[in-house]
């Protein structure tokens, strides 16, 4: 799991009112190079929840984001590759994520955060 | 990347060792999936460089065939996590790079604006009644930009109103019906594979 994905999951936990950002808890990390795309970043960047990436990134040991950014920071290019590298080459392997109101755990495992329910914890938006 | 390469890559996939029939697990076949993500990019514009979802990404055949045509970052989503394991494999062949989520696609509840673009081969609610439109309620809550999706054709007219009426959908155009083999679900049919006409459509949510 990556960060851009911590960044747009939430608790699907019912009765939840605000499950973001999920508690990040990691047993085991990876890192990968993935391509420069800076105008990926910077069509991101508005999308952004910019303080729960800091903190996901600093859970993986990785503390050189700033803790507030604002547009400007996307003409520096020092800027750009550390955003890059926090929101696409960190990989979560093992670990947790966990509902910041219920305290729900949903494991990650080989990379894949199991989001699952059962049938009468789960907020159904469908 | 041209059109035959990129079948010929989604051929070379591995499918579902052991289908759920109740999941309605069969794979898009190479020809469909790759016309479909095709259009999507070269008519559309929907891929390259776009956040792409692909809801019951089973094996991974249309996320990673997102992936080859340049999209920056695929998340697959299924329910089931043997095909998700599948997918990680098919994905790590080819070095792409896809994100997995082990999820029932009704109860996500992903943060707004991050995802372009669906492209889904839904269940076709052959065992659970409406499975195909939950998928598409959701991919239009979900999506930014555009939702792919296949439909039966004999439910056209009800999809088309559906995603306007009650999804608020933007806009519903059918871009072309394709024949798609189906397998079957029952011990007592007698053919294995029924053909079946389906529609590929293209939803716009409301922005
Ligand atoms: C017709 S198959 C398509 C598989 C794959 N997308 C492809 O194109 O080859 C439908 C997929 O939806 C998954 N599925 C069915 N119900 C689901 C649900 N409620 N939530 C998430 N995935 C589901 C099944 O496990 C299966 O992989």
């Amino acid at each position: 799991m990556r960060l851009l994905t911590h960044n747009m999951l939430s608790s699907n936990i019912k009765g939840v009112s605000n499950g973001f950002p999920l508690r990040l808890e990691v047993e085991k990390f990876i890192e990968k190079e993935v391509e420069f795309n800076a105008d990926f970043l910077r069509n991101m960047f508005p999308k952004i929840e910019w303080k729960a990436l800091v903190d996901a990134a600093k859970t993986l040991g990785y503390a050189d984001l700033p803790e507030e950014a604002d547009p400007s920071l996307l003409d520096s290019d020092d800027f750009l590759k550390k955003y890059h590298h926090a929101l696409l080459e960190l990989h979560v392997e093992e670990g947790v994520l966990i509902c910041p109101e219920t305290g729900r755990k949903f494991p990650v495992n080989k990379g894949v955060p199991n989001m699952l329910l059962h049938e009468d914890e789960g907020f159904w938006r469908l | 990347m041209k059109l035959k390469q990129l079948e010929g890559l989604l051929g070379d996939l591995d499918q579902f060792s052991s289908p759920n029939i109740d999941l309605e697990q069969y794979p898009t076949g190479p020809h469909i999936a790759s016309r479909l993500l095709f259009m999507a990019e070269n008519t559309y514009g929907d891929i390259s460089g776009k956040v792409v979802a692909d809801f019951g990404c089973g094996c991974g055949t249309l996320g990673i065939a997102a992936a080859l045509l340049g999209a920056e970052y695929v998340i697959g989503v299924d329910i089931d996590s043997n095909s998700l394991e599948i997918a990680a494999q098919n994905a790590e062949d080819l070095e792409l790079d896809i994100n997995l989520v082990w999820c029932d696609i009704k109860s996500l509840t992903w943060r707004d604006g991050i995802v372009d673009t669906v492209v889904m081969n839904p269940p076709f609610g052959t065992r659970k009644k409406g499975a195909d439109l939950d998928f598409l309620s959701m991919g239009l809550k979900v999506a930014s930009q555009a939702v792919y999706s296949l439909h039966k054709t004999t439910t056209r007219e009800h999809v088309r109103r559906t995603a306007l009426r009650e999804f608020n959908a933007k806009s519903a155009d059918v871009l072309c019906e394709l024949r798609f083999d189906v397998p079957q679900l029952y011990k007592f049919h007698k053919k294995k594979e029924v053909d079946v006409a389906v529609d590929l459509w293209r939803f716009v949510p409301q922005s």
